[in-house]
Parts: C-alpha cells; sequence; structure tokens
C-alpha cells in the first residue's frame, strides 16, 4: 500500500500538490512513483517563469528512467529545491517532505481545486 | 583490470616508425602549436604489453563464437570467417573513396549488385546503401517520405504513427525529422489495432512507422488493412527491417504495402556487430521516392562501367562518404554464398528454432500473447517469477552464470517483465536443448532458491555493477595521474 | 543446408513435431496467403567458399586505383597501421559481441571504450567523451544539433572552409523550416573571417560557430579569437579536429572548444572505400548530459572490484524516446576499438612522430611543387598540416588523369579554387623516393600541359 497523504491533491502524472497559502503551492513526486522510478540520480529543474497548464516543468531521472513532471495549471514558478541537485534522493527518502521539487504560484484557484484527492489518486494507482 | 594507461612507462615504443628522410620544415607558429612538452596523454607500451592487454580485455566478452546469444531483435547469428578475410583484400580495403569511378570499378559492381539483391529481397525498385545503421536508415526513409509530401505540395504531413511496442529507434527519428509521434495501440493479441490506426490517421499523417515482425516477434496478419487505412489517408508506409530475418524468401515489404524499409545488415545479413558496431542500414523503396535518395547512389552506365550519381532530387547526405562499404562486402558474401534457397532456409529455421524454444518454455513462463505460431523471436513475461521476487533483471544476469548471454529485457515495453527471446537460425538443436535446460532450471530455482538467481551472476569476470553509482559518482574518463600516485589522487585533463 | 545452418531435416522434424506443427508452412499461418511468396527470390546461384574469393579476388583487381600512390585526402587518408592492431580486431571476441547491454559479460569491450574515451578527451583536450558516432561529419552534425539544444537557439555558423561533404551532412541532419545555416566565408589567407563572423554573431542568435581543424585546405586556424567571440554572445565553440594534427597543434580545449567531433579513420582504420569510418565527439564535462550516443562510465560490482557499464542512458533512444538526444543506437564500437589500439602502439611518441611526419612531407612536397615553373600557392604563407591547396598551370581535372598514368592519385581537383586548384595530401607513408617520383611526373605533366 502506498503512502497518499491526505489533503494534498494529485496529478495523473503522479505529483502531488500542497496548497501553502497566499496563491502558493508546493508541488512533488509521490511515493508510488518515486518507488517505480527507483533511485532518482538527477533533477533538472524549471527557469523561474509563467508554464500553461501541462507544459513540462523540469526532468527526473533515474538510471534507467526519465520522467518530466508537467505543470498541473497555469502557474509561474517562484521557487525550487536547491537541495535536490546535490541529493536527488531525497525525493526518495522523503518523497512530501524534504523531497519537495518546486513552489508554484497562481491567483486562480480552480486549477488547484480540480486535481485529484488522495482517495480518487489511490484508485487512479489502483490500490 | 589495469587499465592501458596504467601499462606506460616513460621511452617505451609499440611501433617502429621509419625515420623521417626529407628535409625538416621551419616549427609552426608558437600560437598554434601545442608545443615541445605539449603531451598528449597516450600511454607508452610496447606492442607486446599491448597485444596482452586487450587479449585480456579480450576473454572478459561473450560473443557468438563463444556460446548462444538469444537477444531479440538484435539477431545474433554466426558470422562467417571467410567475410572478414574478403573485406580485408588489399584491393577493396585499400582504396580511397574519392578516386574516379573507374578505378573503383570493383567496390561499385558490388556495390551495384548488393543494392539489386536487396530491391529483390525487399520488393522495391530503389535503394541506397548510404546509411550506417539502422536509425541512420530509419532518419534516410522519413526523410524521403518527407521530401514525398513536400513534392506534392503537402509539407503539413509531420505525424508519424507508431505502436507502442516500438523500438526506442522509432519515435527518437521520428523527433530527428521534425515530426511529431503519434502512438497507436496494440490490440490483446499484440497487433496494431486496425480502428485505432483508422482513428489516428488523417491529413497530417507523414507516415506509418511498423517493424514487421513486430516487437514480440508476431506477424501482423492484417497488414494488408493497415497499410491501406494509411494510403487512403494520404499518408506512406515504412516497414522497420530490424526482424526481416524472419522473412527472406517468405514474403516482401514491397509487395504488403510498404513504400520504404530498411535492413540491418548487421542482423539479417550476418555482418558483424562489432560489440555495437560498425552497422549498415541500407533502404529499398518504391520507384515514387526513389528520385529523392541520398547521395550518391550507383549507377550502372550502358558501356557496362558504374559511376556515382546523385539522384534528381536527393534529400542531401548523410555520411561524408559512400557508406560502411566495408560492411557491404560482406553482406554481398553472405547472399552470394546462401542464394535463393539458403536465404528462404536461414528464414524457416529462425521461424522453427523460435517455435520450438516458445513449445518448450510454454510451461515455466508466462507468455501474454501466445496465440499461435511465433515469426523469428517471440516475448516471455517475468510476471510469474516475479511474485517470487525474482525479476527477469534477475533471470537475465542468473542465464550469464548458465553460460548464456541474456534475451533482450524489459522490451517491448507492452510485456511486463519482458524476456525477448531470438534464436536464429544457426544455433543447433542441442544448444537450443541446453538453453531450455538453462531456462528451466532458472525457473526452479526462483520458486525454491531465489537467492541463487537475485545474486546472479557469480561466475563472471565481475558481479552484478552499481549503475547508480555510475551515474552519481560519474566516472567517464581515467583521470591522468603521474606515475608513483595512486589511482584516484590525480586530476582530470 | 548451407554450412550456416545446422539444424537438418532430421532436427527440423523433432521440432516440428514439438511445436505441434506437421510442417514448416503450418508456422507461416500468421502470414496471409497472398503474401506468401510463390517463387524463389531471383538471386544467381550459390558460390563456394572457394568461388567466391575468386570473385572478390576479380573484385579488387578492378579497383586498380589501389594500387596507386595515394596523395588523396579530404577527410579519408592513407596512414599506416601497425600488424598487431588487426590481430585485436580478428578476435571473435570482440567482433562478434554486441552492444555490451550486460556488463558483466562485457567488460572487454566496455573497458576498451572506456579506455578510447580517455585517450579522444586527451587528444582534443575536452573533459570526456562518448563511445563513437558514424563518422566525422554525422558527428558534427550531431555536435550542431546538441549546441542549438544547449543554448536553445536555432542558428549554426559554419566556417565556409569546412569540408563539402561535412557541410551537406549538416544540412541533412538540419533540414528544418525554423533552423538556420550560415556560411563564414573565408579571407585570401585561407582561414576564417572574424570580421564578417564578427557581423553575423551580431544578433545573438547563434547557438554554435563551427570551424575545422585544420580546414579543409589543410590550413591551421587561430582558434582563440572565435572561441572569445563566439563565447561572448552566449553561444558554444565547435571545433571538427583532425585527430593525426592534434599532437603538434594546441589542443582545441585549450583554445577554448565546448565540443569537439571528428573522424578518426586516419588512426588505424583502412579506407575501405569510405568506410566504417568513425565519428568522435568529446565535451566540457558540464555538457555531458546533453551529448548524443552512448558513454562507458567506471563502477564498482558487489563485492567493490572496478568494472565498467553503459552510463547516462537515459540520454539516449531507448530509454527517451522522442525525447532522446540522438536516434543513435548502433555506433563504430569495433573502429573505436581500432582507435584505441593503433593509439595505445603509437604512444606518446609515436603518434607525435607520425603526426610531425604528415606535416614535415606535406611541407617538403609543396616547396617543392612551388619550383616547378607556373604552380603557385593559393593561400599564400598560412600554416598548413599534410595537406594543402596548390594551383597548376595545368587543369587540375587533367593533371589528376594524367598522373594516374605514372602511378599517382595526385590529389583532389578544387575547380572552386580555379581551374588548377589541387588539394595534395602527404601522409608518413608516403616516401622520399615517391614524392620525388610526384614531383618528376607533376613537372613533365605541366610542361607538356603549357607547352
Amino acid at each position: 500500500m502506498s503512502n497518499i497523504p491526505e489533503g494534498l491533491r494529485y496529478t495523473e502524472t503522479h505529483e502531488w500538490i500542497k496548497d501553502l497559502g497566499n496563491g502558493e503551492y508546493m508541488m512533488g513526486l509521490t511515493f508510488y512513483a518515486q518507488e517505480q522510478m527507483g533511485e532518482i540520480v538527477m533533477v533538472e529543474f524549471p527557469g523561474i517563469q509563467d508554464f500553461t497548464s501541462g507544459d513540462i516543468l523540469g526532468t527526473l531521472e533515474a538510471v534507467k528512467t526519465a520522467e518530466d513532471f508537467y505543470a498541473p495549471f497555469n502557474c509561474k514558478v517562484a521557487r525550487v529545491n536547491d537541495g535536490l541537485e546535490d541529493e536527488p534522493a531525497l525525493i526518495n527518502e522523503s518523497s512530501y517532505e524534504k523531497g519537495w521539487l518546486i513552489v508554484v504560484k497562481t491567483d486562480d484557484p480552480s486549477g488547484f481545486a480540480g486535481l485529484k484527492s488522495a482517495e480518487e489518486y489511490s484508485e487512479f494507482i489502483g490500490e | 583490470m589495469k587499465t592501458v594507461f596504467e601499462l606506460s612507462s616513460p621511452g617505451r615504443m609499440g611501433v617502429s616508425l621509419p625515420e623521417l628522410d626529407v628535409p625538416a620544415a621551419p616549427d609552426l607558429p608558437a600560437g598554434l602549436s601545442r608545443g615541445s612538452e605539449g603531451k598528449t596523454g597516450l600511454p607508452e607500451a610496447t606492442e607486446g604489453q599491448v597485444l596482452r592487454h586487450y587479449v585480456n580485455l579480450s576473454t572478459m566478452n561473450h560473443h557468438v563464437d563463444k556460446g548462444m546469444y538469444p537477444l531479440g531483435s538484435c539477431t545474433m547469428k554466426y558470422n562467417p570467417k571467410l567475410h572478414e578475410n574478403l573485406a580485408r583484400i588489399r584491393g577493396l580495403s585499400g582504396i580511397h573513396p574519392l578516386v574516379p569511378p573507374a578505378l573503383a570499378a570493383g567496390s561499385l559492381e558490388l556495390m551495384y549488385r548488393l543494392g539489386e539483391f536487396l530491391c529483390e529481397i525487399t520488393g522495391f525498385e530503389g535503394v541506397s546503401l548510404q546509411p550506417a545503421a539502422g536509425a541512420q536508415g530509419e532518419f534516410c526513409g522519413l526523410m524521403l517520405i518527407k521530401s514525398y509530401h513536400e513534392s506534392r505540395g503537402e509539407p503539413n504531413r509531420n505525424e508519424i504513427l507508431m505502436p507502442d511496442s516500438a523500438h526506442g529507434t522509432n519515435p527518437a527519428t521520428a523527433t530527428l525529422a521534425d515530426c511529431i509521434v503519434v502512438g497507436v495501440e496494440s490490440n490483446e493479441f499484440g497487433l496494431v489495432d486496425p480502428d485505432d490506426l483508422r482513428r489516428k490517421v488523417g491529413p497530417n499523417t507523414a507516415a506509418f512507422m511498423l517493424t514487421n515482425p513486430n516487437t514480440l516477434g508476431l506477424f501482423e496478419s492484417r497488414i494488408e488493412e493497415l497499410t491501406s487505412i494509411v494510403h487512403e489517408a494520404g499518408g506512406l508506409n515504412y516497414m522497420d527491417g530490424a526482424n526481416m530475418n524472419a522473412l527472406l524468401g517468405i514474403a516482401k515489404p514491397g509487395e504488403m504495402g510498404f513504400d520504404v524499409c530498411h535492413l540491418n545488415l548487421h542482423k539479417t545479413f550476418s555482418t558483424p556487430h562489432g560489440g555495437g558496431g560498425p552497422g549498415s542500414g541500407p533502404v529499398a523503396c518504391i520507384e515514387e521516392l526513389a528520385a529523392f535518395l541520398p547521395d550518391p547512389a550507383v549507377i550502372l552506365e550502358d558501356d557496362g562501367g558504374y559511376k556515382l550519381c546523385r539522384k534528381q532530387n536527393s534529400f542531401g547526405r548523410l555520411l561524408a562518404f559512400h557508406a560502411n562499404t566495408g560492411v557491404l562486402y560482406k553482406a554481398y558474401a553472405y547472399i552470394r554464398t546462401l542464394g535463393a534457397a539458403g536465404l528462404r532456409e536461414v528464414s524457416e529455421i529462425a521461424l522453427i528454432n523460435a517455435n520450438y524454444l516458445k513449445a518448450k518454455l510454454g510451461d515455466y513462463f508466462d507468455n501474454p500473447f501466445d496465440n499461435g505460431p511465433c515469426m523469428h523471436e517471440f516475448v516471455l513475461s517475468g510476471d510469474r517469477q516475479a511474485e517470487q521476487g525474482v525479476k527477469t533483471l534477475d533471470i537475465a544476469k542468473r542465464l550469464l552464470d548458465y553460460g548464456f548471454h541474456a534475451p533482450t529485457v524489459y522490451f517491448p515495453l507492452i510485456v511486463h517483465e519482458a524476456l525477448m527471446i531470438e534464436p536464429t537460425e544457426t544455433e543447433s538443436l542441442e544448444d537450443l536443448d541446453s538453453f531450455i535446460e538453462a531456462m528451466i532450471s532458472i525457473a526452479e530455482e526462483a520458486e525454491e532458491k531465489p537467492y541463487l538467481v537475485t545474486d546472479a551472476p557469480v561466475n563472471t569476470p565481475v558481479l552484478r555493477l552499481d549503475e547508480v553509482k555510475a551515474v552519481k559518482d560519474l566516472c567517464i574518463v581515467e583521470p591522468v595521474r603521474s606515475v608513483g600516485q595512486a589511482p584516484g589522487e590525480g586530476e582530470n585533463l | 543446408m548451407s554450412r550456416f545452418v545446422p539444424n537438418g531435416p532430421a532436427q527440423r522434424e523433432k521440432m516440428l513435431r514439438a511445436i505441434g506443427a506437421a510442417k514448416f508452412e503450418d508456422l507461416l499461418e500468421p502470414v496471409p496467403e497472398k503474401f506468401r511468396l510463390k517463387e524463389k527470390l531471383q538471386l544467381p546461384e550459390p558460390l563456394s567458399e572457394f568461388e567466391l574469393t575468386c570473385e572478390f579476388e576479380e573484385f579488387a583487381r578492378k579497383n586498380t586505383g589501389a594500387d596507386l600512390v595515394c596523395f588523396m585526402g579530404a577527410g579519408a587518408y592513407d596512414h599506416f597501421i601497425p600488424a598487431a592492431a588487426d590481430h585485436i580486431l580478428l578476435r571473435s571476441e570482440f567482433y562478434t559481441a554486441y552492444t555490451p547491454y550486460q556488463a558483466e559479460v562485457s567488460q572487454g569491450t566496455l573497458q576498451a571504450i572506456f579506455e578510447y574515451q580517455t585517450m579522444i578527451a586527451r587528444l582534443t583536450g575536452m573533459d570526456m567523451a562518448n563511445a563513437s558516432m558514424y563518422d566525422g561529419a554525422s558527428a558534427a552534425a550531431e555536435a550542431c544539433l546538441m549546441a542549438m539544444r544547449i543554448t536553445r537557439k536555432q542558428k549554426i555558423l559554419v566556417a565556409g572552409s569546412l569540408n563539402p561533404g561535412w557541410l551537406e551532412v549538416i544540412r541533412t541532419y538540419l533540414k528544418r523550416d525554423d533552423f538556420e545555416i550560415s556560411e563564414i566565408p573565408y579571407l585570401d589567407d585561407g582561414t576564417l573571417d572574424l570580421a564578417i563572423a564578427s557581423e553575423l554573431i551580431k544578433d545573438g542568435a547563434a547557438a554554435a560557430i563551427l570551424v575545422q581543424y585544420p580546414n579543409y585546405f589543410g590550413l591551421i586556424e587561430d582558434l582563440q579569437p572565435v572561441a572569445d567571440l563566439i563565447h561572448e554572445h552566449k553561444g558554444l565553440f565547435i571545433v571538427a579536429a583532425d585527430p593525426v594534427a592534434l599532437p603538434l597543434l594546441r589542443s582545441p580545449g585549450d583554445a577554448g572548444a565546448d565540443i569537439v567531433a571528428g573522424e578518426g579513420q586516419s588512426m588505424g582504420i583502412p579506407m575501405s572505400y569510405g568506410g566504417p569510418y568513425i565519428g568522435f565527439m568529446a565535451a566540457r564535462m558540464k555538457l555531458a548530459r546533453k551529448m548524443p550516443g552512448r558513454i562507458i562510465g567506471r563502477t564498482t560490482d558487489r563485492a567493490g572490484q572496478t568494472g565498467y557499464v553503459l552510463t547516462l542512458q537515459t540520454r539516449e533512444q531507448h530509454i527517451r524516446r522522442n525525447k532522446a538526444t540522438s536516434n543513435i543506437c548502433s555506433n563504430q564500437a569495433l573502429m573505436a576499438l581500432a582507435n584505441v589500439i593503433y593509439l595505445s602502439l603509437m604512444g606518446e611518441k609515436g603518434f607525435r612522430e607520425i603526426s610531425s611526419q604528415c606535416y614535415h612531407k606535406s611541407h617538403y612536397l609543396e616547396k617543392k611543387l612551388l619550383e616547378i615553373p607556373g604552380v603557385s600557392r593559393i593561400f599564400g604563407n598560412t600554416p598548413f598540416f599534410r595537406e594543402f591547396a596548390i594551383s597548376f598551370p595545368v587543369s587540375s581535372i587533367e593533371l589528376r588523369d594524367r598522373m594516374i598514368e605514372h602511378g599517382f592519385l595526385a590529389g583532389i581537383p578544387v575547380v572552386e579554387l580555379g581551374e588548377g586548384a589541387m588539394l595534395v595530401t602527404v601522409t608518413e607513408k608516403r616516401t622520399r623516393d615517391e614524392i620525388d617520383r610526384y614531383i618528376g611526373a607533376a613537372a613533365q605533366v605541366c610542361r607538356g600541359g603549357s607547352a
């Protein structure tokens, strides 16, 4: 059984999103997805710029897989988790805490509200 | 093992060169020169040391002449020894590519005839021998297709349809050719779903790219329907010929509605793989595409001479010179040795060998697409073993302990824990039986003593290697160190 | 039954029984009847080993160009290959192996290529190199694509003195509406026109400048100012280098190159009418993840022993598919092995000696040719290596044809430089006697031509 915390929102591309308030949202890779990928060895971050829902924000690489992560809604990147550049495996060790990827900003909360709940995500990955 | 750099000691030489026999010219200006002290960092070792080093390294390789190499989609068949000698005949190996064609009449005649053979085998009219490998053949094919659409005033056609089971080079080539990949789903039989293809074709369809037999080793039985759907939508059909070893003298891509295909001479036509290359990926095509073939093409003139010429609307060149000519020599030799009956026999036995393995292994491993005969290869799933905690990767590694190379693993992507097995026609029944025994034995180990499989390999020159460390602590060149310095103390140049 | 197929009628019958098929045709059930060939392929009757050897000897005899003394170059060169090299290349362990996917049984290939990568990096003065590309031209084209990916710019500036065949390959690989290639002309002395380059680069749109070193005419460019110029405009510097020149020349890495691509045929690979050759590609370490092609890395096994694996594989087509850095899969691995054995045998001193003899012998020939009345330099005193463009008082095409009668492949006519212009190459293999005879023959043709 995967670790899927309540209170977060989820995407079909396996990102989790947390509402930080003030229009800021933190996102990362779900426990389930990091387990599928194996040890993450590199993270490529986006620039601090605007993205449209579905745009590729950056890339995560394990040894035999590479997965992009996507903008869950129209947003601007506010900051990235610099710590991952030296220690990308934090995504595996602490996918919902120290392994967060980026924080994005948006004025429109509807995108966030439309994402999957923990229960829906759990169903989506077949658990 | 030590690296060749660690054999180095100042003053040692591995060659003897004649003295300079002309007066020396003035030195290069200092700003352009590496300087008299400018080292290149090459090792200094004797001929004997160098030979011993590489001979010792060679013994750490598995290879076709040592044992079975059932690597799916790679067609690891026996490489005839004669062909190595033929390609080394001085008149063929010692000739500059830019000599006037009349001075290279032998090479040109061979190339011309090889082109004709490949057209006959594939059922096409035009051919280019230039592509250096399968992936470059794919690029060549897509460039032909794009040129064709542009010539018809349809430059918008930029979508390449391909099944989800496609080899990775197919989508990568589409990107290189500035096209967009559109995935087509496979049905429950592991074949392209014609309905999905029908949904995906449209006014932007440039081509449908298909490997046939497909990467599951299955012949696309509805091929006529598939190629017609694409033609009706104004697109063309490209066959990835990686699996042509199944079809020699049995069927021709040109008759199934394909418009262009590449061949892998280093698979089907027995030229050696060389540890990853050189290959050769000639492209054959219908008449309508031939005008766009890359430069140069070999032409037979009325006087019986051969020349190199540029096709009227050639899309360009792929290599500085004509082709991986030395590889062409070997493929020509193979076709001349076997003739029509011999080539047909290749495919017949390749099919029998593969179906025999499939039948014998069926009780021990899952086969998700076992709906009748396979062609020259088949794909098993290690799902049953995975339940015991033994993954396909472990099975692959355990096979190394038994003296076999592993099958292709985790491909195609549509099969869980995939094991893609291609025995080729050059394996004897006795060797196939030994492989079957090894596979059955591993299946039993997976149930009874799984650690034997998950700890594998143990009988190889090195144990399982840490690929995560290889990426994280990236070391892709030998650091420079002075004599007497311990490994790791040096710095990069 | 051919000599390659061990399963004869007895085995086939046994196997078909095990499969549950009555006859071979039952296995063709998935192939629609209408596509099954009814007729045999129209191919010539098979030949025995002996007959085939005779046929090949006949092909070889028809290649009369192989018997002539070779002064041709332009990307393929007649260099000496030590006998020991082929003994390694003919080891089944190397040439009948596939790509080293199963590292535990491929350490021979993997370590040899790791050593190859190291030698290429050291020769070019770069941090790292990949495991090979198809040839120098396609490597240069891939270097351009790589620079465009890294800089996210879509324009490449190419020195007009680049080998024209290579430029054609680059044009093919970059054939897209949104990509642009501009040529930077060369000056009267044959080197890059920096003033025009500065103009062309002003808009900041160039992903890279590509300069050949030595250039197509054998001339040695001063790389540093070009490096400074492109770096100032946030582009990358690509050098297409000839490895045989590098023991003598300032290394491209030292002069500021970001990517170095080139042709490795000169290092232990026969000319073989155009291939197989090998492209090499080296770069700064920070660009390694953007590189096309395979890369071998060192690691350890479960017992802590050193070993080698394919690494940074997420760049490649089998993982990244349409987002891969290139579509390349098969490369020229055996040719990389030829390079690494050649360079190991030559070593520090031997390779420098080869380089130096090419330099001195080509200068000797040029100097002597200039003594023939009517022969003149095309690019003045510009330093050159192994290859030079020279103007004869007769048509260079005629000269080439007449020199064949004297037993020489005299060079490559470059009519765009003038009717008498010829590109002439002298490798270390050319003896003083051959060079002197060449001069004599050329003098005779020139006299005849001007008479």
